[in-house]
C-alpha cells in the first residue's frame, strides 16, 4: 500500500536556524542527495519499516556489537544503525581531503618535532608546559625516530558542519581512533539491504580500507624485518568494548589478532607463541592504551601489555602502530594551538578551521567562559567519550552551578567552546523522516609513502531530538557515509 | 596460528559437542522417567545427573531430584559451568576468541544458535518444552559441523576443532556405556529381562544410535551386541573405534602440516594397537569397565599431548 510517504517527509520540520544536509529550508533537496530523495521517495512506507527492522536482525547475527559494562557481566549491544545514508558531494570531499592532509601531516610534524628539537616551542609558538604536564608525554621517547618517521599511523578526525561550506575540525584522535569497523559494516549493511541505490547512485568505495591499512602498516616495518612483514593486532581481549573491530580488522587484513599474554621477547624481538613455536611480529597494530603497553616501563599491573616491548622497540626490532607517545597531539589543550601548528609546519593557512576555543588556563578567557556558561560548552582537557563535559544550552542551573566550581578549583583542566548548531541529516523514524545532528569520522592511514584517505567515513547521529552528544556509549546511532563520485 | 587459537578451537568442538551428547543424555532419561513410576523415575534422574559427574554440584543446590528440577540445572542453570546455556555460551566465547581462524558461515552459524537458545533458555523450561530445546542443540550442532564442512579451510584449525569433536565424543560414548554398565550390572544375566532392554534402549538414544541398532540386528537388543556396536563398530559414528579412526586422522594431518611428529602421535598409536586386536569377549574378559576405564585415561593422555605438542598454554 502506498500511503503516507509524503507525511513521512512531511514531518521532517525544517528549521531556519539549523543547517539540514538533505532538505534545504525551503523545502528542496540538496544536490547530493537528489538521486536519493527519488529514490526514497518511490519506496513504500511499510516495506522501509520491514526493512528497518532487518538492518538491527543482520548486525546481532554477524555479531557487529560493542561491549558494556553493567553491574554484574558484560552485555553486549548494537549501536543503532539509520538507513538513510549520510551523502556527501565529490566537490565537497575534494576539499576535506586537502584539509585533512593537511593537518594529519602537521600533527607528525609535531610529533617528530616535540620528541626531538622542539623547534616549535623555541619560536615560542606552543608554550613548553602544555606537553610538559600531559600524561600523554612520553620523555623516554626524546631522540627517538619511530620506522619511517611516521608516528600516527591511523589518524580520526572528527569533523562538525553548520552550513552548506562550513566544515570545522572538532577533535583530532591520533591515538587508537575506533569504528572504522562501522564504516566498513554499514556499508555492507546498505548494499544488501538496498543493492538497486548502487546501481543508481554513484557512491566511493570503502571496502579496501582493510587492505590500505595492512600495506600502509607492512610499509612502516623496522628494518629487522626479514622476508614479508609479519602484523598483528594487539587487543586487550573479548571484554574490551572494541573487540569486535579488533577481531575484524585482524580478519580482513590476514593478521593475527593477539593478546598480551600471547607474546614474549624473544633473542631481542617480540615474538607470539603459535603451534610452531615463537614466531617475531615486525608491525604491530596496537589497540592498547600506550600506559597498559609494557609493565616494565609504565603500569606495573597492566597484563594487557608485553614485558620488555619498549626496550625491543626503542632497539629498532618492531614497529608499533600508532607511536608511543603519540597521545601528546591530541587533547584539547593541543586542540586549541592547532591552527599555529598547522601554519608553522606547513607553512600554509589552515584549510579546516578548528571550532573557537577558549582556554581557561588563561584569566582572560576564563573570565569570559564564567560570565557566558550558559551559552557554552565546556570540555576537560583529557576527557573523551562525552563525559566530564557540560553543555550549557541544555543544563540546568544547579548542573551549571556545579560545573562552575570544578572550573573555578581548575581552570587549566577546561576549554571551551561556542554551541555550535551542528549540520542535521534525516534519520528514518516510525513516524518518518526527521532532522537529527551528526558529526563525521573520516579515517586517514599514513604510511612512508603517503597519506591515504577513505572515501568515506563514520558518520555519527544523536538519536534524541534536539540532542548534541553523537557518543554511541551515550545513545547515538551510526548511518553509513557516501561520498559521490564525480 | 596462535598455540591459545588452537586451544580455542579445539574447546570450541568440545564444548559443542558436550552441549549435544548432554541434550541427547537429557532426552533418554527423559524418556525412561515417563515410563517409570515416581520414584524409579527419581532414580532414572539421579543416574542422568551421575552419568554426566554432576552430583555434588546439582545436590549443592537442590533438594530432590524432581523432573523439572533436574532438567532445569542442566539446561539453563547460570551457576552450573556444565549445563547446556553454560557450554554453548563457551562454545560461543570460543568462536569470538578465534573469529579470524573461523569462517564466516562458521560464526554465523554458532552465534545464531547461541542467540536462539540464549533466549530459549532465558525462562525456566516446562516438560513440553525440553524436547524444543534438545531439537534445537541437535540442530545448532548439525549446522555447525555442516559450515565446518562446507566453508572451513582445511588447515591445521580444522583439525584441532575435530580433534576436540572426536576426543569429546569418544569419551561421552564411553561414559555413559560404563555409568550403565554399572546399573545393569546384575541384570546382565537376565539378558532379555524388560527393564533391562529399556535401559539398554535409553543408551542407544543417548548417544542416536537406537535407530540403526535397531536395524542391524533386526529390532533385537543384546548386551553383547550393544557393546560391539558402540564400541567396535567403525561405521557408527558414536561408536569409540569410529571416534579413535577420525582422530588418528585428524592427527596425522597435523604432524604432516608441521613436518613433525608429536607426543601426541606416539600416544595414538599405542591406543591404536590395542584398540584393533579387541573382541567383545576379550572386553568382557577384562572387565567393560576396566576397559572403558583404561580406553579413557588414554584419550586424557592423548588430549593433554595435543596441548603440549602444540603450545596451547606455554
Amino acid at each position: 500500500m502506498y500511503c503516507a510517504l509524503h507525511n513521512i517527509r512531511g514531518s521532517m520540520g525544517i528549521s531556519k536556524d539549523i543547517f539540514d544536509e538533505m532538505y534545504r529550508a525551503d523545502g528542496s533537496t540538496s544536490d547530493a542527495y537528489t538521486e536519493y530523495s527519488n529514490w526514497f521517495d518511490e519506496q513504500d512506507a511499510g516495506w522501509l519499516r520491514r526493512k528497518d527492522a532487518e538492518a538491527d536482525d543482520s548486525f546481532r547475527r554477524t555479531g557487529i556489537t560493542f561491549n558494556v559494562y553493567g553491574e554484574d557481566e558484560a552485555e553486549e549491544r548494537l549501536i543503532p544503525f539509520d538507513m538513510v545514508p549520510r551523502i556527501i558531494s565529490a566537490r565537497e570531499w575534494r576539499k576535506l581531503t586537502r584539509g585533512i592532509e593537511q593537518r594529519v601531516s602537521a600533527i607528525n610534524a609535531l610529533l617528530y618535532d616535540l620528541y626531538h628539537r622542539q623547534e616549535i616551542i623555541r619560536a615560542g609558538r606552543v608554550p613548553e608546559h602544555l606537553f610538559r604536564n600531559n600524561d600523554a608525554w612520553l620523555p623516554n621517547m626524546v631522540g627517538f625516530t619511530p620506522p619511517g618517521g611516521v608516528y600516527t599511523h591511523i589518524v580520526g578526525i572528527d569533523l562538525v558542519r553548520t552550513g552548506p561550506d562550513e566544515f570545522f575540525v572538532l577533535e583530532d584522535n591520533a591515538r587508537t581512533p575506533s569504528g572504522v569497523s562501522y564504516m566498513l559494516e554499514n556499508r555492507e549493511t546498505m548494499m544488501a539491504m538496498f543493492p538497486e541505490l548502487f546501481t543508481r547512485i554513484p557512491v566511493e568505495q570503502v571496502s579496501n580500507y582493510p587492505r590500505r591499512l595492512a600495506r600502509s602498516l607492512a610499509a612502516c616495518a623496522p628494518k629487522m624485518t626479514e622476508g614479508k612483514p609479519v602484523v598483528a593486532v594487539l587487543t586487550p581481549g573479548i571484554y574490551n568494548s572494541a573487540y569486535f573491530e579488533h577481531a575484524f580488522l585482524a580478519d580482513q587484513m590476514g593478521a593475527e589478532l593477539v593478546e598480551g599474554s600471547d607474546l614474549r621477547v624473544v633473542n631481542g624481538r617480540v615474538q607470539m607463541r603459535t603451534t610452531r613455536g615463537f614466531k617475531p611480529v615486525d608491525v604491530l597494530y596496537r589497540r592498547v592504551d600506550d600506559e597498559f603497553l609494557d609493565p616494565l616501563t609504565f603500569n606495573p599491573d597492566s597484563c594487557l601489555g608485553v614485558p620488555g616491548i619498549m626496550d625491543v622497540y626503542r632497539a629498532g626490532g618492531i614497529t608499533i602502530a600508532n607511536a608511543p607517545g603519540t597521545g601528546v597531539a591530541d587533547d584539547k589543550a593541543i586542540y586549541s594551538f592547532m591552527p599555529e601548528i598547522v601554519e608553522f609546519y606547513t607553512g600554509e593557512k589552515p584549510l579546516l578551521p578548528n571550532v573557537q576555543t577558549w582556554r581557561c588556563a588563561d584569566a582572560d578567557s576564563l573570565k569570559y567562559v564564567l560570565d557566558n556558561l550558559g551559552e557554552l560548552v565546556v570540555k576537560e582537557v583529557h576527557g573523551s567519550g562525552g563525559y566530564g563535559m557540560l553543555i550549557g544550552p541544555t543544563a540546568s542551573r544547579m548542573e551549571i552551578q556545579r560545573f562552575r566550581k570544578k572550573l573555578e578549583a581548575n581552570p587549566s583542566n577546561y576549554i571551551a567552546q561556542p554551541t555550535l548548531s551542528l549540520s542535521t541529516c534525516p534519520i528514518f523514524t516510525k513516524k518518518g523522516l526527521a532532522p537529527r545532528h551528526v558529526d563525521l569520522r573520516p579515517f586517514v592511514l599514513v604510511s612512508p609513502n603517503g597519506i591515504e584517505i577513505t572515501p568515506g567515513g563514520l558518520t555519527r547521529v544523536a538519536l534524541k531530538k534536539g540532542s548534541l552528544v553523537v557518543n554511541s556509549s551515550q545513545g547515538g546511532g551510526t548511518k553509513d557515509t557516501w561520498v559521490l563520485k564525480d | 596460528m596462535l598455540g591459545r587459537t588452537a586451544h580455542g578451537l579445539f574447546w570450541m568442538f568440545r564444548y559443542l559437542e558436550r552441549a549435544e551428547n548432554t541434550a541427547r543424555l537429557l532426552n533418554a532419561g527423559l524418556r525412561m522417567a515417563l515410563t517409570r513410576d515416581l520414584s524409579t523415575a527419581e532414580d532414572e534422574w539421579r543416574s542422568v545427573i551421575a552419568t554426566l559427574a554432576l552430583q555434588s554440584q546439582y545436590e549443592a543446590a537442590n533438594d530432590d531430584y524432581s523432573g523439572a528440577k533436574v532438567w532445569n540445572f542442566i539446561l539453563r542453570d547460570k551457576d552450573n559451568p556444565s549445563s547446556i546455556r553454560s557450554m554453548f555460551g563457551a562454545v560461543r566465547t570460543n568462536a569470538r576468541m578465534g573469529r579470524n581462524a573461523i569462517s564466516g558461515d562458521l560464526w554465523e552459524a554458532i552465534n545464531e544458535s547461541w542467540i536462539q537458545l540464549d533466549e530459549k533458555l532465558s525462562r525456566p523450561v516446562g516438560q513440553g518444552a525440553v524436547g524444543d530445546v534438545v531439537r534445537m542443540v541437535r540442530r545448532a550442532a548439525t549446522m555447525v559441523h555442516g559450515a565446518m564442512d562446507g566453508s572451513k579451510l582445511r588447515d591445521e584449525g580444522y583439525h584441532f576443532g575435530r580433534a576436540g569433536t572426536f576426543i569429546e565424543r569418544a569419551d561421552s560414548t564411553a561414559r555413559i556405556l560404563d555409568m550403565k554398565y554399572y546399573l545393569l550390572l546384575p541384570s546382565l544375566n537376565y539378558v532379555g529381562s524388560s527393564l533391562d532392554t529399556g535401559q539398554w534402549e535409553s543408551v542407544l538414544r543417548s548417544v542416536a544410535g537406537d535407530h540403526v541398532f535397531s536395524w542391524l540386528n533386526a529390532g533385537q537388543i543384546h548386551a553383547h551386541g550393544i557393546v560391539e556396536f558402540l564400541v567396535l563398530d567403525d561405521r557408527f559414528p558414536r561408536s569409540l573405534a569410529f571416534c579413535h579412526g577420525a582422530l588418528r586422522d585428524n592427527l596425522t594431518a597435523l604432524a604432516r602440516l608441521h613436518g613433525t611428529e608429536g607426543k601426541s602421535n606416539e600416544f595414538m598409536r599405542e591406543t591404536d594397537i590395542e584398540l584393533n586386536e579387541m573382541t567383545t569377549e576379550q572386553i568382557f574378559d577384562r572387565g567393560l569397565h576396566e576397559f572403558l576405564t583404561d580406553y579413557m585415561a588414554s584419550h586424557a593422555k592423548i588430549a593433554s599431548a595435543i596441548s603440549e605438542d602444540y603450545r596451547f598454554l606455554s
